[in-house]
């Protein structure tokens, strides 16, 4: 895979990079991505602040919180892992493939249909169209249009993927995966339930889509990510291709057989149930290997994660994966789901798979490639320090202060204490995860702003040109 | 096999998938076929239906303004009082989903964490086999307290001052205000205000041990009830 990249920057017999990667492109899925990550935040803001009962805006239909907790949801979703993942994959694929995309309008075409599908969805929810299906709220009516950008996304990506002469490289089987799965996944979750099925079989195909969209959207394109640039920023290969292959195999085998786990002590059957347990419990033995693989390859240059900013970002989400499947494989046990379920345990876990692994790893993706597509430094490099440590730091503290939170919370319940109880003792950890929300929001406000001065600095001065490719000056090596 | 693009299409992307899609949801799907799916229509009971008319007599003027009135004759205001009742429940069911309130309260009892004793029996499937749980309401976080065996527990004066503002009656509580299911006063509820009252009176209806009271002593609660022993 490096020497596929290396060859392309020689640039003899292989295309050039202008050939391959739609800059601009890439540039406006990162503006598209950081966009709803505001919104986001600030849909989740406004909900931290209803828990605590100071919500400034109170009353007030469109402004409802149990309405935009959905548009935080799903504005995280599909608004921002989906685009920064879209304008990364525009990046990784042709340069490992060699071939440009099926065709350059058709990816235009796809920026704007999937910016009205997510802007769409949030309207939808906010005049209260939601769909019942978590992590799915998107109004049924939207539905077969995304449906549609997501087929439209499988092919301009899958086509110089197919083309390229295999065997392909361990990037390429998780977005070759993951172009399928997420298609499927997509309609599997919002189809089945509000058409089909309802009751318990609804909730098992509900957990599922929950989980796929997850294991089966998020963490493959993730990973593919990380195999690209990991090795491409340390300068060396992955420390054990047979490591990886386990990796991809036992994800794509065991992720799929976990959605139930979701809803455990649910009517649907037991020996369901168990077997979620199972398959989740097993797989992070395999995420085991994938982590081993990732330090493998770090082993003896350590010292790159401290100078390096996209690196650190990649290797603290590396941490934080590890920590949060550890905790799944505990969590996922009957004896916890006894007390955690439906506590703040569950919020604290998936922002730390949300926000602590991908929104990082993306983030340094961002931090790693906007000067390289604008030729220029970014503005100011300690705001990007600050960056990271605001938004690691505040993710630390949101996750574990909601951790805790939920176990109080179980323990109240299971003790049948009045129901107040567990609300007065949810203050303090409200409290803290709001201003760990608004340190992490504020963190991303910096990097908005040094984006658009970076930006802003590119157009006006040509004189500073640094080949693309090339060691660029910011946060390469 | 393992690096090559058929084996990741057809293998990983389409076999994988498959087979976690037959095993967790077809198998349930199969399993559950012999309990129909009831429409709303078949949902009403008596539990409810007292609840309905108590609407109607505590709310007389937005309920007319909604519904209309009744016919004089018993027989066919029994079957008016059925009819809109099932379209409050659908409607009830929709405003229950815009509003986000499945994502602070969940709908079903665990056999866990003295879940039965707080709420009251545990979830049984047959209870989600009907179209006003398509897709299921189970939810994944309680801020609030599960509301599977809501009904009957609280009059519809409480449920409606409690969603015009939920603070006059449960003192420090985190639920957002909805005044926009009335017009302008708790005794007025809108069309959306009364289809979410129905919906949540209907929570826990069909159950014998309707309504369960929140106690702390043990309640003889463990016969099965007759729909149980029928659907199986």
């Amino acid at each position: 895979m490096t020497s596929a990249t290396n060859s392309s920057i020689d640039g003899q017999q292989c295309p050039r990079h202008e050939d391959l990667v739609e800059d601009r492109l890439v540039l406006w899925y990162f503006v598209a991505a950081l966009t709803f990550m505001t919104i986001s935040m600030l849909a989740g803001i406004l909900m931290g602040l209803q828990l605590l009962r100071h919500n400034p805006l109170p009353a007030i239909e469109v402004l409802s919180p149990g309405r935009w907790r959905m548009v935080h949801t799903n504005a995280i979703a599909y608004g921002f892992l989906a685009n920064a993942f879209l304008g990364i994959m525009h990046w990784v694929i042709p340069r490992l493939t060699l071939r440009p995309v099926l065709s350059n309008p058709l990816s235009y075409l796809i920026f704007f249909a999937w910016q009205a599908v997510v802007l769409a969805t949030a309207v939808g929810i906010l005049f209260g169209q939601a769909q019942g299906v978590e992590w799915g709220e998107t109004p049924v009516w939207i539905d077969p249009f995304a449906l549609l950008g997501l087929l439209l996304v499988a092919i301009n990506f899958g086509a110089p993927i197919i083309n390229a002469p295999g065997p392909l490289y361990v990037t390429l089987w998780y977005y070759l995966a993951a172009l399928v799965w997420t298609f499927l996944t997509y309609a599997m979750g919002n189809l089945l339930p509000e058409y089909f099925v309802c009751g318990s079989s609804a909730g098992a195909v509900g957990g599922l889509f929950i989980h796929d969209l997850v294991g089966l959207f998020v963490t493959p394109l993730g990973w593919g990510m990380m195999y690209y640039f990991v090795p491409i920023l340390l300068k060396r290969p992955m420390w054990s291709h047979g490591l990886s292959l386990v990796g991809f195999w036992g994800l794509a085998f065991f992720y799929p057989l976990q959605g139930i786990h979701h809803f455990l002590y649910t009517p649907i059957p037991m020996f369901l149930q168990y077997g979620a347990v199972l398959s989740t419990i097993a797989l992070e033995f395999v995420v085991l290997t994938v982590i081993v693989n990732f330090v493998g390859t770090l082993y003896g240059t350590g010292d790159l994660v401290l100078r390096n900013l996209p690196l650190r970002y990649f290797y603290t989400g590396i941490l934080f994966y590890f920590l949060t499947c550890l905790q799944c494989a505990l969590q996922v046990t009957l004896t916890f789901q006894a007390l955690i379920h439906f506590t703040d345990w569950v919020v604290g876990h998936a922002h730390m798979v949300m926000f602590g692994v991908f929104s990082l790893w993306q983030l340094g993706v961002m931090t790693y490639l906007v000067p390289r597509i604008l030729k220029t430094e970014w503005y100011n490099p300690k705001w990007c320090e600050w960056h990271y440590w605001a938004s690691s730091g505040g993710l630390l503290v949101m996750a574990s202060d909601l951790i805790l939170g939920g176990l109080f919370q179980g323990w109240s319940w299971a003790a049948l204490q009045p129901w107040d109880a567990s609300i007065h003792l949810s203050i303090p950890f409200w409290s803290v995860r709001l201003v760990a929300g608004l340190v992490m929001f504020a963190a991303q406000i910096l990097f908005v702003v040094n984006f658009y001065l970076t930006w802003r600095k590119s157009t006006r001065s040509f004189s500073v040109t640094v080949p693309a490719t090339g060691a660029a000056p910011a946060f390469g090596q | 096999m393992f690096e090559r693009k058929s084996g990741i299409l057809l293998i990983a992307g389409l076999g994988f998938f498959a087979f976690a899609f037959l095993s967790n949801a077809v198998v349930p799907m199969l399993m559950y076929r012999h309990l129909p799916e009831k429409t709303a229509e078949q949902l009403v009971n008596g539990n409810l239906r007292y609840q309905f008319e108590d609407l109607a007599q505590r709310f007389p003027q937005a309920f007319e303004k909604v519904y209309g009135v009744p016919p004089a004759d018993p027989e066919q205001a029994a079957k008016w009082y059925d009819e809109h009742l099932a379209k409050a429940l659908r409607l009830g069911r929709t405003v229950y989903t815009a509003e986000g309130c499945w994502h602070c309260h969940s709908q079903f009892v665990r056999p866990v964490s003295n879940e039965d004793r707080r709420w009251g029996p545990v979830a049984k499937s047959w209870e989600y086999q009907n179209e006003l749980q398509r897709p299921v309401m189970f939810g994944t976080r309680r801020v609030g307290p599960d509301l599977s065996r809501e009904g009957g527990r609280r009059s519809n004066d409480w449920h409606a001052v409690h969603f015009f503002d939920p603070e006059t009656l449960s003192k420090d509580s985190p639920m957002p205000r909805y005044p926009w299911l009335f017009e302008g006063r708790p005794d007025k509820p809108n069309d959306r205000g009364l289809a979410l009252l129905t919906y949540v009176q209907w929570l826990g209806s069909w159950h014998e041990t309707y309504p369960y009271y929140e106690d702390y002593v043990v309640t003889p609660i463990k016969t099965a009830p007759a729909a149980e022993v029928a659907a199986e």
